[in-house]
């Protein structure tokens, strides 16, 4: 118990911190900074799940980031479904096409670069779907209709969005806590590290990927609908180009993959930079993305465990040196 | 006679020109520790993993207690009990020792505090208790072997198969290991006996530890027995040091 103690309480404090941020801060600025930083955490952490403890890098996370915007804004525009009931159909749709996805790939035994380009190739077959069909609003993409009341998951005040970014991250801090403690964890990362290995001790490797990529793209899919409820809107480039492969990516591997924290922390770091940078140079486009790349490099130089690997170690060191 | 846990019928395997495995039949005695040998490239470890299901044979069945193995995952052969290690050890190397050893807990514990206190009583008996903290990556190789043997022993399987778990140790490793083997066959007070088949090129070993012995030449049974009848057998003292040796052996007077 105590090691569950371990993990629940720094996500408890982590929780009770955030949930403050709206009265100690005024500023709009930095509310959307905690939304969007909380949002990139969520994102990070998706990807993490699949790569970080499963070892299956995806090029294409945005296949399940606009399934969730998708499942959400045709629900709400064309059934008029609620929000609410939207936002469970939003993750299941995720976690299916994440089991289609992984029948299609593990099943045949696709791994490393192969599968990441198998991701890649879905993330394009589905932006051009939903580019095809006006089911999906075809290329002009589909408007939420503007209602701002919580009983349709809108908000006048960024506390709210905040508030539900952070229930999300939270939940995402939970599922890679308990990845770290549970027989499910340990089973994935022991596919991660060696597949023949594993099933050698009775680990059924195919069925243990389909759980984590099921667990990512509802994960991925939760910031989708978010997305679409923050943004009141969604069209193919937005929900399946490769930008938020590359953000969810870029998080995790500046954070530390297979870590609890590592895509939260890196989530941060990336928003705090990408926003010192437009300060900088103002809105020049693709700049941002310079620095990602720049970043990644480093990291994968010299802290290939991330930032969360660089500040345990840190950690460690000072101890040591006590 | 004890009763047969692992039989094999007739099995066969080829890769392309190399008929690895050529119609080989045998059995594993239930608690015994049965000794699999031959020179190098002789198909032993294809024999394994024939057995263990990570390759299918050509021809041929394996029979496990009372299941016919035919067409099994590997993953399911080590759900009825049949563990395995490989000759080129297969850590998983970014996790400690004990997370190592729990993965094979798991099969019977699903809760996570039970495989690793399972796991840590298995690393007491193969003398990893020590080291349980240290990364994979960073054991020795002798400690890479261990911790082969005591990942397969956490599944708490029926059957071991354990293939060179000595090759690469020092005479003194190996001094420290096959009292471990031996207590696995036996069992403790806490921990039933475990059947035992094992690949093995140290003679010391097969000769201490082994109730019986195959011995695979070119993917052909050649000999079997116990230890001081296979040693002294002309075709596998042909089969190791070359045409013709047996006759000048005999005639000088170095073998009965």
């Amino acid at each position: 118990m105590s090691s569950a103690l371990r993990v629940a309480a720094p996500i408890a404090a982590f929780a009770a911190l955030f949930a403050l941020a709206p009265l100690a801060v005024a500023s709009d600025a930095w509310l959307n900074f905690i939304v969007l930083a909380l949002f990139g955490a969520l994102m990070a952490q998706s990807w993490n799940v699949l790569a970080g403890f499963g070892g299956q890098f995806s090029f294409g996370h945005a296949v399940f980031f606009g399934t969730g915007a998708y499942a959400m804004a045709v629900l709400q525009v064309r059934f008029g479904v609620n929000a609410w009931v939207a936002l469970p159909v939003a993750l299941a749709s995720g976690a299916a096409v994440g089991v289609f996805i992984g029948a299609l790939t593990f099943r045949y035994g696709l791994r490393g670069s192969y599968f990441a380009l198998a991701t890649l190739a879905f993330a394009e077959i589905f932006r051009i779907l939903a580019n095809t069909f006006q089911f999906t609003g075809a290329g002009a993409g589909l408007q939420i209709p503007l209602t701002k009341s919580p009983a349709t998951l809108q908000f006048d005040a960024r506390a709210g969005y905040l508030y539900v970014a952070l229930a999300f991250v939270v939940a995402g801090l939970a599922v890679a806590g308990w990845l770290k403690h549970s027989r499910f964890g340990a089973w994935l990362q022991a596919v991660r590290d060696n597949e023949e290995a594993a099933q050698a001790l009775g680990v059924d490797v195919y069925r243990i990927k389909l759980g984590a990529i099921a667990i990512s793209g509802a994960t991925m899919a939760a910031a989708g609908a978010f997305y679409v409820q923050y943004l009141h809107y969604i069209d193919p480039a937005l929900a399946y180009g490769p930008h938020y492969s590359v953000e969810a990516l870029v998080g995790a591997l500046v954070g530390g993959v297979g870590t609890v924290w590592g895509p939260v922390v890196g989530a941060f770091a990336l928003h705090l930079l990408s926003d010192l940078t437009r300060n900088a140079f103002g809105d020049v486009p693709g700049v941002n993305l310079m620095i990602y790349g720049a970043l990644l490099v480093l990291i994968v130089m010299f802290a290939p465990r991330g930032l969360a690997g660089l500040l345990a170690a840190l950690a460690a060191r000072l101890r040591g040196s006590k | 006679m004890n009763a047969v846990l692992l039989a094999a019928r007739g099995l066969s395997k080829r890769f392309g020109g190399l008929r690895a495995v050529q119609d080989v039949s045998l059995a594993v005695e239930q608690g015994t520790i049965t000794a699999l040998i031959g020179p190098n490239g002789a198909g032993k470890t294809t024999l394994f993993a024939l057995v263990s299901g990570f390759l299918p044979p050509d021809a041929g069945e394996v029979i496990f207690g009372e299941t016919r193995l035919a067409g099994l995952a590997p993953y399911r052969i080590a759900r009825l009990g049949m563990a395995r290690t490989f000759q080129i050890v297969q850590p998983f190397a970014g996790q400690t020792v004990l997370e190592n050893i729990a993965v094979g807990a798991h099969l019977h514990h699903a809760k996570r505090a039970d495989a690793l206190e399972r796991a840590r009583a298995v690393a007491e008996r193969v003398g990893l208790a020590p080291q349980l903290g240290k990364l994979a990556a960073n054991l020795t190789i002798a400690g890479r072997k261990r911790l082969e043997l005591a990942r397969a022993l956490a599944t708490e399987p029926k059957l071991l198969l354990l293939d060179e778990v000595l090759a690469g140790l020092n005479p003194q490793e190996i001094a420290e290991m096959l009292p471990v083997i031996d207590s696995i066959r036996r069992g403790t007070r806490d921990a039933p006996g475990v059947t035992v088949f094992m690949i093995e090129h140290v003679m010391q070993a097969v000769m201490n530890l082994a109730d019986h012995v195959y011995v695979l030449a070119n993917g052909r049974l050649i000999a079997q027995g116990s230890p001081r009848d296979i040693a002294s057998d002309e075709a596998v003292i042909e089969a190791y040091l070359g045409h013709g040796t047996a006759q000048r052996l005999r005639a000088a007077g170095r073998l009965q």
